[in-house]
């Protein structure tokens, strides 16, 4: 249990998806407008990377390792959790409207998001179980989503002040996640 | 031959992947801590690149529309696996520093960038030549990026340090060291308005999604796909429409003329 948590906070807070790893950037700066859209895509985030780390991981221990095939994980992975996405995507559709309503729009943008992959990878990498597994993936899904809505919030901010103009835009966007990236080194105390 | 100098000055100063066109920032940041990972980075991405694009090409007229992007993404993933394996065998260094982000690079947009819009409409000798280009242009743009963050982070030029240790400013080297870069290097980019990704008035480029990449939400082929599905389709309404109105058209004019014939025909009674 102890080890599960540890997993959860160092991938949650410490070893944060986007601040530290730069893994899923792209949402992080093209979805980040709005706390509620941000959010949105966060829940989404959650929602595909814990099914993806379950398939991935069974895959892998009782597919790919049975078989003496380790070697082709990047692309089993990556076809799995396109055809995963695109599954839920339609299973949403026709048996949970309220939840494809809410997180529908997203859930393409993610198929090949980085950070799904990355989480998947990961868990080979650290030759975590099946628990273990989706644990990581929880904790870094759920990681994105704090660091996404934080951004969110941020950016509504921003729009009140008075940005030079050669750092209007991006630029400005970036060094705020570069003051929360080191905001977030303060938690490797917690490990 | 001097279409393929063309391609590679094109991948390397005209459309910089990574200083014009803004592509592939995950791998930029993470993995220039240091000029030699810089560089690693930006060759195993070119041989991944060129072999790509050759492939690609060379199969342009078997894939089917419809499939297109698994079937890139299946050749890409190949590539990269057989690239790992390589490096994982001759380079255990290497493979140690950069870790997870080889097997990352089949997400890379660079590679399914440059594959939906040159290798999938050009010929092979020109596509390996457009992937060498971009890739060196790619491993230029990593190489300077790690130089200057080991400079300053480490005091360190390919691993020699040159600059004593008070003089350090660690944080370059780190996480947030690399945000500010990439913030630094996109206000420039703002400040002598060039034609880059994250400017908003700069031309569009080739892909279909206009290569905004840092406002794109997909990263991949899969919206550049759903836009390429929707220009279609609207192309295809467009030319049933002109259609109907010319059918319309040409049956107003037979209208008329029977009308006049008539009217012809009444007077002649």
């Amino acid at each position: 249990m102890k080890e599960l948590l540890l997993i959860a906070i160092g991938s949650a807070l410490v070893n944060n998806v986007v601040l530290s790893q730069f893994l899923g950037l792209c949402p992080f700066l093209g979805v980040s407008k709005k706390t509620e859209t941000a959010a949105g895509m966060g829940a989404a985030v959650i929602f595909v990377i814990v099914i993806a780390t379950a398939c991935t991981s069974l895959i892998y221990d009782f597919v790919l390792v049975k078989l003496g095939i380790e070697y082709l994980q990047t692309i089993v992975f990556i076809l799995v959790i396109a055809a995963l996405v695109q599954f839920v995507e339609m299973f949403l559709k026709k048996n949970m409207v309220s939840l494809y309503d809410a997180l529908g729009v997203y859930l393409p943008l993610i198929t090949t998001n980085c950070a799904v992959l990355g989480v998947a990878l990961t868990n080979v990498q650290k030759s975590y179980n099946f628990i273990e597994s989706v644990v990581n993936g929880i904790g870094i899904s759920v990681g994105f989503t704090i660091a996404i809505v934080l951004m969110a919030g941020i950016r509504e901010k921003i729009e009140y002040n008075d940005v030079p103009h050669v750092f209007k835009g991006s630029p400005i966007v970036l060094i705020t996640a570069g003051l929360m990236s080191i905001a977030f080194f303060g938690f490797s105390g917690l490990i | 031959m001097n279409k393929c100098v063309e391609r590679i000055y094109n991948g390397i100063i005209k459309e910089n992947p990574t200083f014009i066109l803004m592509l592939g920032m995950c791998p930029t940041l993470a993995t220039t801590t240091s000029a030699s990972n810089g560089l690693g980075m930006g060759l195993s991405t070119t041989a991944v690149l060129m072999f790509s694009n050759l492939v690609i090409s060379l199969l342009r007229k078997i894939i089917p529309d419809r499939v297109r992007i698994p079937a890139y993404i299946v050749v890409v993933a190949s590539l990269v696996t057989i690239v790992q394996l390589l490096i994982q065998g001759f380079l255990p260094s290497l493979y140690d520093s950069l870790g997870i982000y080889i097997p990352l690079i089949v997400v890379n947009c660079i590679i399914l960038g440059r594959a939906e819009s040159y290798a999938a409409k050009n010929g092979p000798v020109e596509s390996f030549f457009d992937g060498v280009g971009m890739g060196l242009g790619f491993t230029l743009s990593l190489t300077i990026i790690g130089m200057c963050r080991e400079l300053i982070g480490a005091g360190a030029f390919f691993g020699h340090v040159i600059i004593p240790e008070e003089f350090h400013i660690s944080i370059m080297i780190l996480a947030p060291g690399a945000l500010f870069t990439l913030a630094l290097l996109a206000a420039i980019q703002n400040k002598l308005r060039l034609p880059s990704a994250t400017n908003g008035d700069a031309p569009k480029s080739a892909l279909a999604c206009g290569g905004d990449c840092m406002n794109c939400q997909g990263c991949t082929g899969m919206t550049n796909h759903a836009i390429l599905a929707e220009k279609k389709a609207e192309e295809a309404a467009k030319a049933a429409a002109a259609k109907k109105a010319a059918a319309e058209k040409a049956l107003a004019a037979k209208k008329a003329a029977e009308a006049a014939k008539a009217a012809e025909a009444e007077k002649t009674n």
